[in-house]
């Protein structure tokens, strides 16, 4: 690093509003990536101070102290005392404070101030603070603090106008640390008697909403429509995004085949990768959709409320309020599920929600559950109001949810932990999501998807299709192409494994091209049955040949497999990026993979002695 | 669990839990369950310490758990366990 680069770190506590500074400071140049060997988000960016030194500012998890409790603390903590390996000590510390809840936030600051670190004091929020009618005299502050004070607004911009000015001026010197033993709370009142007179102690307007959005009754039936209109959005307004993709690539595809000759290089390029990139990407509409939701209700303050409102429901199985969007997420896609899981700072109850997201019954296991229904379920009225094939829809989503409780319950038992697990959730004001932060926050999780995840699926996508694909058939073959394949050997020889729950050789064999990803499953089920045709078509010409080629027990056993099996690579490529062990990726496949076949098993045998 | 002790620890004390809701309090001192209790030193991290005035705003649908608790210029969700370590004394 050129002498000429100020190195700075932003600290404070959560919900200080320094990730929407640090949107600001650097807009679009940031760099997100993982702390060496841990999962904790390292965010980084670059601007420039008054005087056009570049700036590189580090985006520190947010902490309530120095004592930290958790990984993303710890973090923090190393990175303020030096300790952190590859991770040089930054020039200066700039403490966000919001300015309407300096009592909790000051206390860090004095902390901080220990440190012997040169320092900046950001006043964060301080147009929200005028407006309650809180009068912060600044000079008096910064006599009291001893370290230079600068208002900020990060939600407005030219908000960090006064910061960055500073930045451009000498380092100011290392502030004088209060004597040992100092209370520092009390420091705090002092502070706080002295510079700050305030005429209330909340907004009354966050009393007057949370009276609502947290009553027992109420509180529930609103999170329950919130839920609900997130989970239109995400599979309506997608829907034609989702159309829009699968043509591009269906164009590309013909592009491509139009362009080479026939033979591998086609192949490989048609089938296997556009194919595998394809089927990947079309999942970024829901993916963004859903998470333009998560960091809405994020920003706004209401997801902390919605932990709140559920986290003894989710206690009960060793989860916490906080597993409820991840799990949540999960019902469109487990990848963006695990992704959000950084929000759980416990490791162990981060790492039992992984391990349960991909039992929520994903929209990539729909197209399979719509073909076996539709070819063995009868349209039938059941009880007079209810549709049958809508009841076994229904209950595939219920076995789903609760066997994540039941597999969330029996590894709490499992670790039998003494330790207690601590809720100690901040519930913040009520403020306006910001379109900017959105952006950025949306633009980031779209890269991480794209990037993290789609370099193994691309990878893996390839070997399956040189799986599905080699060896050609010999000249003058009858039976489909895929059945001469490695894919087709393996299939016919795992078939001795499968035969006990029922599936027979062209199952197996549409197992392995689905392991790219469950949906895959029905066009390898075509291509088995040798039928060429797109997914949608295929669903309708492969009804037929089923139900009359399939017995009802096997197609039961099937559905049952799909409510358990691991069978996609994305979400385990998203559990080893998540947690960084490729035991964890082992202890997921292996459990799913036990379950379904335990679950096929007993539906198939039960089947069979009752039909 | 140690809260019957602790409670006849003060004359007025009684914990966290047993609060009314609404009823404006102050915090008398946070017990540790265990030696080095991290809960309890994080409470008084976030601002749980003799003095301050204190509130249940709200509690969870499901058995009254967890507490929302005010505190100074912050709501804290605090599980059962939480909250019984903080000792308060009701304001006349």
């Amino acid at each position: 690093m050129s002498a000429a680069t100020l190195r700075i770190a932003l600290v404070g506590n959560p919900n200080c509003g320094k990730t929407a500074l640090f949107n600001r400071l650097t807009g679009s140049r940031q760099k997100v990536a993982n702390y060496a060997g841990v999962t904790v988000e390292r965010k980084e960016g670059r601007f420039a101070d008054g005087n056009g030194r570049v700036v590189q500012v580090l985006d520190l998890p947010g902490t309530y102290s120095l004592a930290a409790t958790s990984p993303d603390e710890a973090i923090t903590r190393d990175v303020c005392l030096g300790r952190m390996a590859g991770e040089p000590r930054p020039d200066l510390l700039v403490c966000v404070v919001d300015a309407t809840n300096l009592r909790l936030h000051l206390r860090f600051v004095l902390e901080v101030q220990r440190l012997g670190l040169p320092m900046l004091l950001a006043l964060n929020c301080t147009d929200l603070a005028e407006k309650r009618g809180i009068r912060i005299d600044r000079d008096r502050l910064q006599a009291g603090l001893g370290i230079p004070v600068v208002e900020t607004v990060a939600v407005r911009s030219g908000g960090t106008q006064a910061l960055v000015q500073r930045l451009g001026q000498a380092l100011p010197p290392p502030p004088k640390p209060l004597p040992e033993g100092t209370d520092l709370h009390a420091a705090v009142n002092h502070l706080l008697a002295d510079a700050v007179r305030m005429p209330r102690r909340t907004a009354e307007i966050d009393d007057r909403i949370d009276r609502v959005l947290l009553h027992p009754v109420w509180g529930l039936a609103i999170l329950a429509a919130v839920m609900f209109l997130m989970f239109q959005a995400v599979f309506s307004w997608a829907e034609p995004l989702m159309g829009g993709i699968e043509a591009l690539v269906g164009w590309a595809g013909q592009g491509v085949s139009a362009l080479l000759p026939e033979g591998v290089l086609k192949s490989l390029l048609v089938d296997g990768i556009l194919a595998g990139i394809g089927g990947v990407v079309v999942f970024l509409p829901q993916i963004l959709i859903l998470f333009l939701f998560i960091l809405a209700l994020e920003e706004s303050g209401y997801l902390p409320r919605a932990a709140f409102l559920l986290d003894r429901f989710m206690v009960g199985a060793g989860l916490t309020g906080r597993s409820f969007i991840p799990l949540l997420s999960s019902f469109a896609c487990a990848v963006p599920g695990i992704m959000a899981t950084r929000s759980i700072q416990d490791p162990r109850e981060r790492l039992a929600t992984i391990l349960v997201a991909p039992l929520m019954t994903c929209s990539a296991r729909l197209p399979i559950y719509a073909l076996l229904i539709a070819a063995f379920i009868p349209a039938q009225t059941v009880w007079g109001v209810f549709n049958l094939q809508g009841l076994v829809l229904f209950a595939l989503y219920a076995a789903g949810i609760a066997s994540a409780l039941a597999v969330a319950t029996v590894m709490k038992w499992w670790r039998r932990s003494k330790l207690e697990h601590s809720l100690l959730l901040e519930l913040p004001s009520y403020r306006l999501p910001n379109a900017r932060d959105l952006a950025l926050g949306l633009w980031e999780r779209a890269v991480i998807f794209l990037k993290r995840v789609g370099g193994i699926i691309l990878a893996l996508t390839v070997i399956l299709w040189a799986l599905s694909s080699f060896p050609a058939p010999p000249e003058g073959a009858t039976a489909p192409a895929i059945d001469y394949s490695f894919a087709g050997q393996l299939g016919h020889a795992l078939q001795w494994l499968f035969a006990p729950i029922g599936f027979n050789w062209q199952i197996c064999i549409a197992l392995i091209p689905g392991l790219a990803a469950r949906e895959v499953a029905v066009s390898a089920l075509a291509t088995v049955y040798a039928l060429s045709a797109t997914d949608d078509a295929a669903a309708e010409l492969l009804t037929p040949i089923l139900s009359a080629q399939w017995s009802l027990p096997t197609a039961l056993s099937l559905l049952a497999w799909y409510v358990f099996a691991p069978q996609c690579i994305s979400t385990l490529a998203a559990i080893r990026r998540e947690t960084l062990s490729w035991r964890t990726v082992a202890i997921a496949a292996g459990y799913l993979f036990a379950l379904a076949y335990l679950a096929s098993f007993l539906t198939y045998r039960l089947a069979l002695a009752f039909a | 669990m140690t809260i019957a002790k602790d409670s006849s620890a003060f004359a007025n004390g009684r914990s966290l839990l047993t609060l009314p809701r609404q009823q404006e309090a102050r915090v008398l001192s946070v017990a540790d369950h265990r030696p080095g209790d991290v809960i309890a030193r994080r409470l008084r991290e976030l601002g749980f310490v003799p003095g301050e005035l204190v509130r249940v705003v709200a509690q969870g649908p499901l058995g009254g758990d967890p507490l929302l608790v005010q505190v100074g210029f912050t709501r804290f969700a605090l599980r059962r366990a939480e909250a019984e370590r903080v000792q308060v004394e009701t304001l006349p």
